[in-house]
């Protein structure tokens, strides 16, 4: 028996969830223009007031936002409620440039929990469950989201946040845990944990586990199944929205159901900007018609993704949106290798590097050649030329776990990768294909 | 008795070490020794100075990435086997030198001078005390 938070909002009609995007859309429209001076001038630069939006056929009319709008307008440049009204802010764990912060009215986090709620209502979370809640507690969402959902859907809410493992499985064998929720990879790490320590999958209680935050494939899903004896979902979400819980897995485990009466969600082509029909593929535009202190109006998330509106087994009638397939910004292909500048960032950042890097692609006799530059750091400096080779040993040999790629490293000056605005520029690619 | 080397890191391109060198001197700061450690793409200059805190605030300030590190400086006659005595001395100890190089001393040329870097410069300035040889301070490197 599929189980819905707000099984009237969950399973409404299309016509129903279409009437309440139009009618929340133009209230949303109406607020920013009054409230954030920044969203009224870039309405005014494209002609528009607020009486040209009068449901959702006019929202492609709108202005994009961007991340840069978000970093441009830090602190308070898209706040759309005095901060008396505000009682949380939740910020990217960005490692580049200002991070984003983004505000939440209580209604705001009363939503957002909601949402949360959903997702773990639709892994069959209640309130007998026990929900382990090992994301990360802070200024990063994921902690926050779930704990608030857990608690909403009655379960008794485990606030281990991330790390300390040991205490993780202590508790997840102490309390019965029956859902967890972390990122994959951390899930991932728990299993085999638990497996060094003897533990076969039916003496873990988990029975469903709520991973997002990051890419995930399908093997890495059925591995965690497997190990852990649990069913594993997928979650989505951004802070600039609000947080996990934008759109989640539900039993048919074929796509992320929108939370369609918050979030209005297009596909766009990212060169042009252009709205694609029903089912192309394309980079992920969202709209936030109900958060108060921080709306959101056509958020560019630069996900590559496909929405599907077929009807779903599981009786939601929200849209479904496919993991993320990509970028849209940064993604290179290099030897038929996808690689994410994000990851060759994170390989850095675990050995001891600073996010100060420059990743520069070639072509050298019909092969792609992979250069990283990274600045220099005093932390990672020494006098002698033979640590400093092993180090660098050390990052071309996590650069080619991570990416499966051997990459070279070069080791420049700091403050020598050139900077516009602030942020350093990624990648150059010199490769004439 | 140890002394303190100053390391700095460069790219390995034309002009890099002559930049260094330029803040050095716009801010009157005397060399006494260098030695170069180089790969293809980036090199690191040891320094010894004359004003350790002097240098070392102003390459910070340049935004040169560089670390201190104590030495052993031994004054050695420049003599057949004067290196030879040294070295000796320290394998005995069983100190192993990491790197080690020579400059030709101040104002007299009676001694040329050897830069020693060791896992514990305390540990091998001991062990060649103890065996007659005097290693430099920090006031004669000053003062050469």
């Amino acid at each position: 028996m599929e189980r819905y938070y707000q099984p009237e909002i969950e399973t409404a009609s299309r016509e129903q969830i279409r009437a309440w995007q139009d009618e929340r859309l133009v209230k949303q429209v109406r607020h920013v223009w009054d409230n954030v001076p920044y969203y009224r001038r870039k309405m005014e630069a494209k002609g528009l007031t607020p009486d040209d939006i009068r449901s959702v056929d006019d929202l492609h009319k709108l202005p994009f936002t961007t991340k840069d709008d978000l970093r441009k307008g830090y602190p308070y440049g898209l706040l759309a409620k005095p901060l008396a009204d505000c009682v949380r802010i939740q910020s990217t764990s960005g490692t580049t440039g200002k991070r984003v912060v983004a505000f939440y009215t209580q209604h705001d986090i009363d939503l957002w929990e909601d949402c949360c709620a959903r997702a773990i209502t639709a892994v069959g979370g209640t309130r007998e469950d026990v929900c382990q809640v090992s994301y990360g507690y802070g200024l990063f969402t994921g902690g926050p989201g779930l704990n608030g959902g857990s608690h909403k859907v009655g379960c008794l809410t485990v606030p281990t946040s991330s790390g300390n493992t040991e205490r993780q499985i202590m508790f997840i064998q102490d309390l019965n845990a029956t859902i967890l929720c972390c990122t994959p990879s951390y899930a991932s790490y728990l299993a085999e944990s638990m497996k060094e320590m003897g533990l076969t999958p039916d003496q873990i209680p988990l029975k469903a586990g709520i991973f997002g935050a990051e890419a995930w494939s399908e093997e890495m899903r059925h591995d965690i199944e497997t190990s852990l004896g649990i069913k594993a979902y997928d979650i989505y979400g951004l802070t600039e929205l609000s947080g996990p819980g934008v759109s989640f897995e539900c039993s048919a485990q074929s796509g992320m159901h929108v939370n369609e009466d918050h979030f209005i969600p297009e596909i766009i082509d990212p060169e042009t900007g252009e709205v694609l029909p029903a089912g192309s593929k394309g980079e992920l535009v969202f709209t936030s018609i109900t958060k108060e202190a921080f709306p959101l109006l056509r958020y560019r998330t630069r996900d590559i993704c496909m929405l599907n509106y077929e009807p779903c087994s599981c009786g939601r009638t929200h849209v479904k949106m496919c993991k993320p397939m990509g970028r849209s910004d940064d993604m290179l292909i290099i030897r038929g290798v996808n690689v994410f500048p994000s990851q060759i960032e994170t390989v850095l950042l675990n050995h001891g590097y600073s996010a100060n890097y420059q990743i520069v692609v070639d072509r050298v006799k019909s092969t792609d050649t992979l250069d990283v530059q990274v600045e220099m750091t005093p932390e990672m400096f020494t006098d002698k030329l033979g640590e400093i080779h092993h180090r660098q040993k050390e990052l071309v040999e996590g650069l080619r776990s991570m990416l499966g790629l051997t990459a070279k490293v070069t080791l420049v000056a700091p403050k020598s990768i050139v900077r516009s605005e602030g942020k350093a520029v990624r990648v150059i690619d010199k490769r004439k294909i | 008795m140890s002394i303190k080397q100053i390391s700095v890191f460069l790219e390995n391109t034309p002009g890099a070490l002559c930049a260094m060198t330029g803040v050095l001197a716009n801010n009157d700061i005397d060399m006494r020794a260098l030695s170069m450690a180089e790969t293809k793409d980036f090199g690191i200059a040891r320094i010894i100075v004359d004003n350790v805190y002097k240098a070392t605030t102003v390459l910070k300030d340049a935004g040169y990435v560089h670390s201190v590190t104590s030495v052993l400086g031994v004054a050695i006659p420049d003599e057949p086997g004067g290196l030879n005595r040294v070295l000796e001395i320290l394998s005995d100890a069983g100190i192993n030198v990491e790197y080690m190089y020579a400059f030709l001393g101040g104002k007299t040329a009676e001694h040329a001078y050897m830069i020693f870097r060791v896992e514990s410069a305390s540990a091998a300035s001991a062990a060649l005390t103890a065996r007659g040889i005097k290693t430099v301070d920090r006031d004669e490197i000053e003062n050469l």
